[in-house]
């Protein structure tokens, strides 16, 4: 390897040549010392020192972030907040419950559109045969589809749901979001099909199973955990996903209902939209409210990104 | 799934691309009343945040990845503990692990943050912190390009550093794997030789991790590209082609943003031909990233 080689020419050019009859004799002891006055170890220790000031220069924000939510966010938490209507310009008070529901709403809807697609497809491509053309295709293009800006989904979804219905709605919104939720989904889901072991496979192919049975009551029930990790993940996506939902299923002042009943067909608020909304307004209240906001999003995706962790770290000790 | 959509995009696109052609790409304007389109703008702003952020991005994120996989956080926390001779206790003896542990779960938080949390941190925490200073240089060194204009609130400079952050842990989750899957025998070997431990990793570890790195990087360069929200609030949304660090620009993930909720049936044609444009960058930089990965693992796996 040409890496390999420069670094041992380099050094046995600064080598103390050949050994004589007596293997010590040519050594200069100095050469050895570890000192700081030597360049070699003074740039050793000096880069270590650099690395390691980045990676914590690199956490800052991380902390600040957390604590601006916890200072600035907190200190508007109230139940009242979870509960009422947003307000309007210069009116004090208000919540963003609707907020909260739409972004469950949402999420869930996108959650039931991405979740068989994504399960069927990665049963595909883990019992697809080694080299198969298909899958491994599918599986490239989950890959790209993992880093697809989020909101071209959205333009895909205003082309394909908004125009053809003709309004923003709460299910163009889902849409959107089970794109970016997909390829989480159906990559995970594989790993976790492939991480059962062939011996059950096997013994139940043995024991007179049909294709059909092994995937059903062998493979997914054993990958289950697995599966539900990704799924976890994705949804941990989806919800702090802001781009996508801004021309699909827009905002809304009002909770997602046509007279007494739930409706999907309007245009619904979400968190990740209210923070944006409310960032950039010039009102106190509002900005305040944007923190609040971005506070219990974090919290929730947190969460589930958490229960999502350890489902999956309780399936590698099983 | 992927054809499915740009055809769709591409279709949605189409007469306005009939109408305006390749003029749309090298025109600065964009005026509704006088029906006048142009995204130079936007693609300029777009790959000049996203390459700057990448720059900050990858030296932190290698950086961090480095840090991550050579073990100094446990190497530290070690010889803490030696201090105390409890380096070998059952409870006291694993924390060297567990702090990288949570060092490494700690980047990975970062990653989990959505983004337009990032936009208001940068709104409310950054802009004003880097205000005063970005305002002092442009007063004493103004006569230098890259600090030519004050910074007046939003602008290219917060727009690139909350952005280098959100792309840092794609970097270095990618380029630790990539460090870690080098064989420890190349480690060995390099130390028999008498190298230094950073005589190492600049020689030979980094070179051999070298694809999977650069295969991060692009799929970071992609995440920047494709990115919304953060940079819809912090970049400024001006049409304006300016290589100072402070003014406002555009890109065009965040044209899309501002535009579309108000979009008019004529101009959403437009704005689908910029969809069109940013998603085949971000296509183009995301396949060969992945292709990049691929090869680097299949190299792993086979060569020895």
């Amino acid at each position: 390897m040409a890496t390999h080689d420069a670094t041992a020419s380099s050094l046995t050019s600064r080598g103390p040549g050949e050994p004589e009859l007596n293997p010590l004799a040519g050594v200069d002891f100095d050469e050895l010392e570890k000192s700081l006055r030597r360049p070699r170890t003074l740039i050793n220790i000096l880069l270590s020192w650099l690395v390691a000031g980045m990676t914590l220069m690199a956490l800052i924000p991380l902390f600040s972030v957390i604590w601006m939510l916890l200072w600035r966010g907190g200190r508007k938490l109230s139940l009242a907040l979870f509960t009422q209507l947003p307000p309007a310009a210069l009116e004090q008070g208000g919540g963003f419950g609707n907020a909260i529901v739409g972004t469950l709403i949402i999420v869930a809807l996108a959650a039931l559109i991405s979740m068989p697609l994504g399960i069927l497809s990665a049963i595909f491509m883990a019992q697809a045969p080694e080299g198969n053309r298909l899958a491994s295709v599918v599986r490239f293009s989950a890959k790209v589809l993992t880093g697809f800006p989020s909101i071209l989904a959205g333009v895909f979804a205003y082309g394909a749901v908004v125009l053809t219905t003709g309004g923003y709605s709460a299910i163009a919104g889902a849409v959107a979001l089970s794109i970016l939720m997909l390829p989480t989904i159906m990559l995970t889901a594989e790993d976790a099909i492939r991480m059962v072991p062939g011996k059950m496979k096997e013994a139940a192919i043995g024991m007179g199973a049909t294709r059909t049975q092994v995937v059903l009551m062998v493979l997914v029930p054993t990958a289950f955990p697995g599966i539900l990790t990704g799924i976890m993940l994705a949804i941990a996506r989806g919800a702090g996903e802001t781009a996508p939902l801004l021309f699909t299923s827009l905002f809304s002042n009002y909770w997602p209902t046509a007279g007494h009943h739930l409706s999907l067909m309007q245009p619904t608020a979400s968190l990740a939209v209210l923070i944006y909304n409310f960032a950039g307004m010039p009102f106190q209240n509002q900005v305040e409210m944007a923190w609040a906001a971005a506070l219990v999003l974090v919290i929730m995706v947190l969460v589930t990104n958490l229960i999502g962790q350890s489902l999956s770290g309780r399936q590698v000790q099983s | 799934m992927i054809f499915f959509i740009v055809v769709k995009i591409a279709i949605a696109a189409a007469p306005a691309v009939r109408q305006y052609g390749l003029g749309f790409l090298t025109t600065r304007t964009w005026d509704t009343n006088k029906s006048q389109f142009g995204i130079l703008p936007e693609i300029w702003g777009t790959t000049y945040t996203s390459l700057l952020a990448l720059v900050i991005g990858s030296a932190f994120g290698v950086a961090a990845a480095v840090f991550l996989s050579e073990g100094y956080l446990g190497w530290f926390v070690f010889s803490i503990l030696k201090l105390f001779h409890v380096e070998f206790d059952t409870f006291w003896g694993k924390l060297p692990e567990r702090v990288e542990q949570v060092l490494k779960n700690l980047i990975e938080l970062l990653a989990a943050i959505p983004s337009v949390v990032y936009g208001l941190w940068g709104l409310f925490v950054i802009i004003p912190l880097i205000r005063p200073g970005c305002n002092w240089l442009h007063l004493k060194v103004g006569w230098f390009p890259l600090f030519g204009t004050d910074l007046s609130g939003p602008g290219v400079l917060p727009a690139v550093l909350v952005l280098s952050i959100m792309i840092l842990p794609t970097i270095t989750a990618i380029s630790r794997d990539a460090l870690a899957a080098v064989p420890p025998k190349l480690r060995m070997a390099a130390y028999g030789l008498g190298a230094t431990p950073w005589e190492t990793i600049l020689a030979v570890i980094l070179p051999t991790a070298a694809r999977g790195i650069v295969g991060g990087i692009l799929l970071a360069f992609g995440r920047a590209l494709g990115e919304t929200m953060a940079l819809a609030m912090l970049v400024g949304n001006s049409n304006i082609i300016s290589i100072s660090l402070f003014s406002p620009a555009n890109t065009l993930a965040a044209l899309l943003a501002n535009n579309f909720p108000e979009a008019q049936h004529k101009e959403v044609g437009l704005l689908m031909y910029a969809a069109l444009i940013l998603l085949g960058i971000t296509l183009v930089v995301n396949m060969i990233g992945a292709l990049i990965l691929q090869r680097a693992s299949v190299r792993f796996e086979g060569g020895k």
